[in-house]
């Protein structure tokens, strides 16, 4: 009697029998899973030689692979940049479109402000927002950790109505591709201090005019006999209840005695850059951005005829491409 | 020395599995060549298999110069004649989805396998195959031997033939398959011009394999081994439940009808012919009792009935009956089958939520999503603004100009930028956005209700709804 038994129902064991009769079969896989693993081993070897494989690390090289059948050597750069030319396949029939048509024109186009204000988002978030805030919602500036004349807000919100350089879309389109710096000068020398709280007083009040000292001391030089700001100036609006900085009577103190972009230490600083000298962004960018920032809410129509002019433009810019 | 072999004994492990000897199992080593016997089940699977011709014809219909039944994954919808369903609407299909298993469900508890034996895909493809087979190769005994028979120009001939036919009917299985997806007619141009997509191609090939291989190849297998609902549908049979049995009380004992050329006495109806075994497409024994192999076809019952027939015993030794009866307990009535009732109310609650979405579909739905950075805008007069996003989704087959309205919200509202109608595209979601501004001093509460409704310039009663707030500074 022996333990060592080398065939159970003809199939190889190891040898080894537990619990009596419980063997260790041997058996071979099947064909078909051999096959494949064999094929398995010879791919292995096959995809290592087609794309890039041995890094060299001293030569600070790498093996390219011998490539693909079809397409040629394989590397991430090139599958980036053939997605790439798939996305700007769907866009460049409108981009065409935009590059030589005017703000106005792209915003009466439904489809066109659409496509705009999808693109716009990435635009703003990426060139604007540090400044206005993203969305255009501002960014306020308050607390101890800001200067008295850091104070308010940093640049204008967007979404609303008030515009310091108007807000019809070319104006908006002009801000961004000529910058904008406004300049006040510093009132400290010409009022005494009673006459500077009257005017901040009645500044805040939304009522400047109420006091004499306003034309007197030559504010309605800049801000209008009314107070209400001259758009070709960039001078304010006082009335309204938008305040560019600090609408406190202490704030308005601040703006009134040293000015913006006055020169002044204490002065404000309020610049918009030039996006043209920039250079940062395109022609188009431009556009888009001016479109964008204007269906922000706060946009001011054109009367109707220079949109039916523009229309007209675009029409004329559809049948033959003019250059600007 | 072989131990093994003396281990089998009662006792030891190898003994537990002494039973696997009774066990016979199907493993698809022999073709089965099942007979076709005319009767009224094998009427009926006639009847009910040609339900499969809307799977062949069904989306060659126009409606209104257009393909009245296509599921168009490509554009994301389904258009069944006039309706069209988008995405959005397809919870509907969950509820389809259950409808249809609670179907088969209840089905199955009140009269077992019916959808295997008389629907499904398999058991049809299955018949029309072998049915081919027939018509080239004989009646079974023929086939046997023709499988038997060294090749020679007859046999090469015979098989050709045979599987140049289940070919041609897999392609046009696939071919069939795919006009559901796309448009029929192009479809044909296309593959006519070797012009299909490599996706359509993709589709073509593997149904016209699959068809191929599982109805000319694995037949009876694939119900035995692959199909998983041939196993889920055993738990829903109970004792209730009618399905083809054998009548044993009846039948046995069995034996042949003549012995030694004289009639035996005293013995059950079942004469042993084997008809039933012959006839069964799987290859199942009835007499052995209900079995997983059993699809419920019926054609063993023609073939007892004929034979009953013809040795003047009654009908129904095999026939539709229940365990209850067939083992001499008091049968229940239909309706005394609880199970059943709540399969049948899942499967209206599942149809009622259909029709109601079908009579809800609308042409026209409404979202509108507030902005939420900033959620108002003060305006240089003080008054607040919000802004809204809305999209509209137009259901119907045409463009269409809305223009919107504003119930509640703020006394002295304005909505900004509905001057004109807009424009909404056709199977599209349209977004556009809406200003509404109001007077600080008539808000009261930091957030106010606001409903939003669109209407078709046309036909203002093509209308949708959306239920939204108005957001201002703390009050």
């Amino acid at each position: 009697m022996s333990d060592n038994q080398n065939s159970a129902g003809g199939v190889p064991t190891t040898g080894h029998v537990w619990d009596d009769d419980l063997g260790d079969l041997t058996n071979q896989p099947p064909r078909w899973w051999m096959l494949g693993l064999t094929a398995s081993a010879i791919w292995v070897v096959v995809y290592w030689l087609m794309y890039p494989s041995i890094p060299f690390a001293t030569s600070g090289d790498f093996f390219k692979g011998v490539g693909l059948p079809a397409t040629g050597q394989w590397s991430a750069i090139k599958e980036l940049a053939e997605d790439q030319a798939v996305l700007d396949a769907v866009r460049k029939p409108y981009e065409d479109k935009l590059k030589d048509m005017t703000p106005a024109a792209i915003l009466a186009d439904s489809e066109l402000s659409e496509y705009v204000t999808r693109s716009g988002k990435v635009l703003f978030s990426d060139n604007c927002a540090a400044c206005h805030g993203q969305n255009g919602v501002g960014s306020e500036q308050k607390g101890a950790k800001f200067a008295v004349r850091e104070q308010g807000l940093m640049a204008p919100v967007l979404l609303d109505d008030d515009w310091l350089y108007g807000g019809k879309v070319d104006d908006i389109h002009t801000s961004i591709t000529g910058g904008r710096q406004g300049m006040m000068m510093a009132h400290k020398d010409m009022l005494s201090d009673a006459e500077l709280d009257t005017l901040a007083n009645a500044v805040a009040a939304g009522n400047p005019a109420s006091t004499p000292l306003f034309a007197e001391k030559g504010c309605t030089a800049c801000h209008g006999a009314d107070g209400k700001g001259v758009a070709a100036m960039g001078s304010a609006n006082l009335t309204g209840k938008i305040w560019r900085f600090d609408g406190s009577v202490e704030g308005i103190k601040q703006t009134i005695k040293f000015g913006v972009n006055s020169g002044d230490a204490e002065s404000r600083d309020a610049v918009m850059p030039n996006f043209t000298e920039a250079g940062k962004l395109s022609v188009v960018d431009m556009k888009k951005l001016a479109v964008y920032v204007y269906k922000f809410g706060g946009g001011q129509a054109e009367a109707v005829a220079p949109v039916v002019e523009a229309a007209a433009v675009s029409a004329v810019a559809d049948a033959a491409p003019v250059a600007e | 020395m072989s131990e093994l072999g003396k281990k089998t004994e009662v006792g030891s492990v190898t003994g537990l599995y002494s039973e696997h000897v009774e066990w016979s199992t199907n493993l698809g080593d022999a073709t089965i060549h099942a007979k076709r016997m005319p009767g009224r089940f094998r009427t009926l699977k006639y009847i009910t298999e040609s339900f499969w011709l809307i799977f062949f014809f069904g989306a060659y219909l126009r409606w209104n110069g257009k393909q009245a039944l296509l599921l168009d994954v490509n554009n994301r919808q389904f258009h069944i004649f006039n309706l069209t369903i988008l995405p959005q609407d397809i919870w509907m299909v969950s509820l389809l989805l259950l409808l249809l298993a609670m179907a088969l469900f209840a089905i199955t508890s009140v009269a077992s396998r019916v959808f295997c034996g008389f629907f499904c895909f398999q058991t049809a493809w299955v018949d029309l195959f072998t049915w081919v087979e027939e018509k080239i190769e004989g009646n079974p005994n023929k086939r046997h031997k023709l499988d038997a028979a060294p090749w020679n120009g007859e046999k090469i001939r015979k098989k050709v033939l045979k599987h140049v036919i289940w070919l041609a009917i897999s392609v046009f299985t696939g071919i069939s398959f795919t006009i559901w997806f796309v448009d029929a007619f192009q479809y044909w141009r296309d593959l006519l011009s070797f012009n299909l997509s490599m996706l359509e191609w993709v589709t073509l090939i593997s149904f016209t394999l699959g068809t191929y291989f599982l109805a000319g190849f694995l037949r009876e297998q694939t119900c035995l081994w692959l199909c998983p609902y041939a196993r889920i549908q055993a738990v829903m049979a109970d004792s209730q439940t009618i399905l083809p049995a054998y009548d044993v009380s009846r039948g046995e004992p069995r034996g042949k009808l003549r012995q030694a050329g004289k009639v035996v006495e005293q013995q059950g109806d079942c004469i042993d012919c084997f008809q039933c075994v012959q006839v069964c497409p799987t290859g199942v024994d009835i007499r052995d009792g209900q079995q997983l192999g059993c699809i419920t076809c019926g054609v063993c019952l023609d073939a007892c009935d004929s034979v009953m027939d013809k040795i003047g015993r009654p009908r129904g030794l095999i026939r539709y009956a229940s365990l209850d009866e067939l083992e001499g307990r008091p049968v229940k009535k239909l309706y005394q089958h609880p199970r059943t009732w709540v399969y049948v109310v899942i499967l209206l609650l599942a149809l009622g939520g259909i029709i109601y979405g079908l009579n809800h579909l609308g042409s026209l739905t409404l979202r509108v999503a507030p902005e939420r950075q900033p959620l108002f805008v003060r305006m240089s007069d003080g008054s607040i603004q919000n802004k809204y996003t809305f999209k509209v989704l137009n259901k119907t087959d045409h463009n269409l100009h809305v223009n919107v309205k504003a119930d509640g919200g703020i006394k002295g509202q304005v909505l900004v930028g509905i001057e004109e109608p807009k424009l909404v595209t056709h199977g599209k979601a349209t977004s556009f956005t809406i200003f509404v501004k109001a007077p600080d001093e008539n808000i009261l509460k930091e957030v106010t209700k606001i409903v939003f409704r669109v209407e078709n310039v046309e036909d203002p009663t093509m209308a949708a709804e959306y239920t939204t707030m108005f957001n201002a500074p703390k009050r």
